[in-house]
């Protein structure tokens, strides 16, 4: 099951544990196919990034490892994506969308903090799983927003609306809330794209600290993010998974002409 | 416009410069005729509002040449057709009062209700289907409604509640709730569809469900349009007429009991308008006074209303 396994088909050989992995994934938004035979390894505690020019299925991709898809009627997976180390097949009917959602955070493009305090926004995911007691939220509260490195500007406000803050903090405010369940699996999609750098810097950060205790998916269309934060990169092209390496690799020597002309900024 | 020749224009060479600006002025002038019939058409509308309002002042101020104000307002007995005519609104206003909580309790809980399963619930084909029903009913005539009180639902709740008079504001108050329903309902999903996608995606993804998503997410991201659904729909319940008039009866009585027949104000205007008393009187003239308490009171609810809708926007 949980077998050690090469991730890197090229020069540098690297073992890693799997927390997830997708095979023969397809996509269909209705009868439009957005994603087609993607194989997609996810390592465990590893930051890996999708990248690849605008349309070409990363948020798709991205969106089906918690089945937020399920929410719209007319959407289909076809394949597996399947999760470690228990091995299921998390798009599979018989797996509650729920459970994989809990398991599964995501940190959306837009911060999109709900209309409640700081302290409901973070204790949000405790709530929905049923924790009421109040010592354990605030614990864990606490924790997470240490975690987002947003405590010490909000500690003394937790019961002010989360729309006071400013955009950066909005979005480490989202951060926190995904990490209070202590997710397995964080997804992000573009977190950084409606951000300016200063932000955008403090969300990288994070994320390099993040990744020491969970599995990190991220969508970005800025390369030099990807190249900077993440240890694997995988480019896409119209909805297919052309190349899959190290980001070190990647980066340097991309082994497909199409790789190398997205990167180097010939399209896309 | 024939400005083919680039002659004038200076040293700028674009043989379209000329045309441009000849343009422009069309342009500008088309604009403005434009803009003007708009205003023209806002205008009207505050005029004519202002005008019903100052109608309502003056002629109230006849009235308030033989009555206190202090009777008008503080006054328990409202007996113009008597010989020792009293003008104590108090009858009136609790007649009012009685019928739109009645109402209230009616519309508010079903029209928030259908409002959530309309915007968070139902399958979208389903809302489909559902809402013009909604439509139908809020387009039904309110006289339809006023007989459906007293010819149907009266005689009903006769069956349950032994002794009640046949014109009584329970039944009023509850067909008008019925009446109000789709207005409440309509205005409250338009604010609850106004949340983005985008909330309820955060919500999804922490593992929430339909209903947790929709109780604590949805519910008070369009807290301030639910609230304007309540108020708007209160001040329709305060305005509404046919219903009251027919099926609560026309005395006026100063009771909180919603089995008594009472008058509305409404229902007062109308009986007095249709013509129990001669023009000029002061009777006559009381239904301005009691006019402009109503005008008042809806005014009032409709500020709040429109105030809390202009919340959401806001926010979003
Ligand atoms: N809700 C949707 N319904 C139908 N097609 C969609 C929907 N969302 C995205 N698509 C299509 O799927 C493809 C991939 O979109 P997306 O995953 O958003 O790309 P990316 O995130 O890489 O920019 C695009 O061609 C897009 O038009
Ligand atoms: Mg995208």
């Amino acid at each position: 099951m949980n077998q050690p396994k090469t991730l890197d088909d090229n020069a540098a050989m690297v073992t890693e544990t799997l927390k997830a992995e997708t095979r023969k994934f397809n996509f269909f938004y209705g009868d439009n196919q957005a994603l087609k035979n993607v194989d997609l390894p996810v390592a465990e505690r590893r930051v890996t990034a999708l990248i690849g020019p605008s349309g070409c299925g990363k948020s798709t991709l991205l969106r089906s490892f918690n089945r937020m898809h399920d929410l719209y009627p007319g959407n289909r997976y076809e394949g597996e994506i399947r999760l470690y180390p228990d091995d299921v097949n998390l798009v599979s009917p018989e797996v509650d969308p729920i459970e994989i959602r809990m398991r599964i955070s995501m940190v959306f493009q837009k911060p999109n903090p709900f209309p409640k305090t700081i302290f409901e926004n973070v204790a949000y995911g405790l709530m929905v799983r049923g924790e009421k007691r109040r010592s354990v939220l605030e614990e864990k509260v606490e924790e997470a927003l240490r975690g987002a490195a947003l405590w010490e500007e909000v500690k003394d406000r937790l019961d002010d609306l989360a729309f006071n803050l400013s955009g950066g903090q909005q979005q480490r405010l989202c951060i926190a809330r995904a990490l209070a369940s202590d997710p397995e699996i964080i997804l992000f999609d573009e977190p950084t794209s409606a951000l300016d750098p200063i932000a955008t810097a403090s969300i990288e950060e994070l994320i390099a600290e993040i990744k020491e205790k969970v599995t990190i998916l991220i969508v970005t269309h800025n390369m030099q993010q990807a190249a900077r934060i993440s240890d694997y990169t995988a480019f896409m092209y119209l909805g297919e998974l052309v190349e899959f390496g190290r980001t070190d690799e990647l980066f340097v020597r991309p082994r497909k002409k199409q790789t190398e002309d997205y990167i180097t900024g010939r399209f896309g | 416009m024939t400005t083919t020749d680039t002659g004038g224009s200076g040293s700028l060479s674009s043989p379209y410069l000329d045309r441009i600006r000849t343009m422009r002025h069309v342009r500008n002038g088309k604009e403005r005729i434009i803009e003007a019939i708009l205003f023209v058409a806002a205008f009207c509308a505050v005029a004519v509002t202002v005008a019903i309002v100052a109608i309502l002042l003056y002629e109230a101020s006849t009235f308030f040449e033989h009555v206190s104000l202090v009777e008008f307002l503080t006054g328990t007995e409202w007996t113009p057709l008597f010989e020792r005519a009293r003008y104590g609104m108090l009858p009136l206003l609790v007649g009012t009062v009685v019928t739109s909580a009645i109402a209230f309790l009616v519309a508010g809980p079903l029209g928030f209700l259908i409002a959530m399963y309309l915007s968070e619930f139902a399958p979208p084909k389903l809302a489909e289907v559902l809402k013009p029903f909604l439509e139908l009913l809020a387009g039904v005539p309110t006289i339809v409604y006023g007989y459906f009180a007293l010819l149907f639902v009266t005689p009903l709740l006769q069956k349950l509640i032994p002794g009640l008079p046949g014109f009584n504001m329970l039944s009023a108050g509850l067909v008008m709730g019925l009446m109000i329903v789709p207005y409440v309902a309509s205005i409250a999903e338009d604010a609850m569809r106004a949340v983005p996608m985008a909330l309820r995606e955060g919500s999804y993804a922490m593992g929430a469900t339909r209903f947790q998503t929709a109780m604590w997410v949805v519910l008070p991201a369009s807290f301030s349009g639910v609230m304007a659904a309540f108020v708007l729909g209160i001040s329709r319940a305060v305005g509404e007429t046919m219903i009251v008039a027919i099926a609560a009866g026309q005395q006026p009585n100063f009771t909180f009991d919603p089995r008594e027949p009472a008058a509305t104000i409404t229902a007062y205007i109308v009986q007095v308008a249709m013509g129990d008393l001669p023009h000029g009187s002061i009777g006559y003239q009381s239904i301005f006074a009691v006019g402009l308490v109503l005008v008042v009171i809806t005014l009032f609810f409709n500020l709040i209303g429109q105030m809390l809708r202009r919340r959401i926007r806001e926010v979003y």
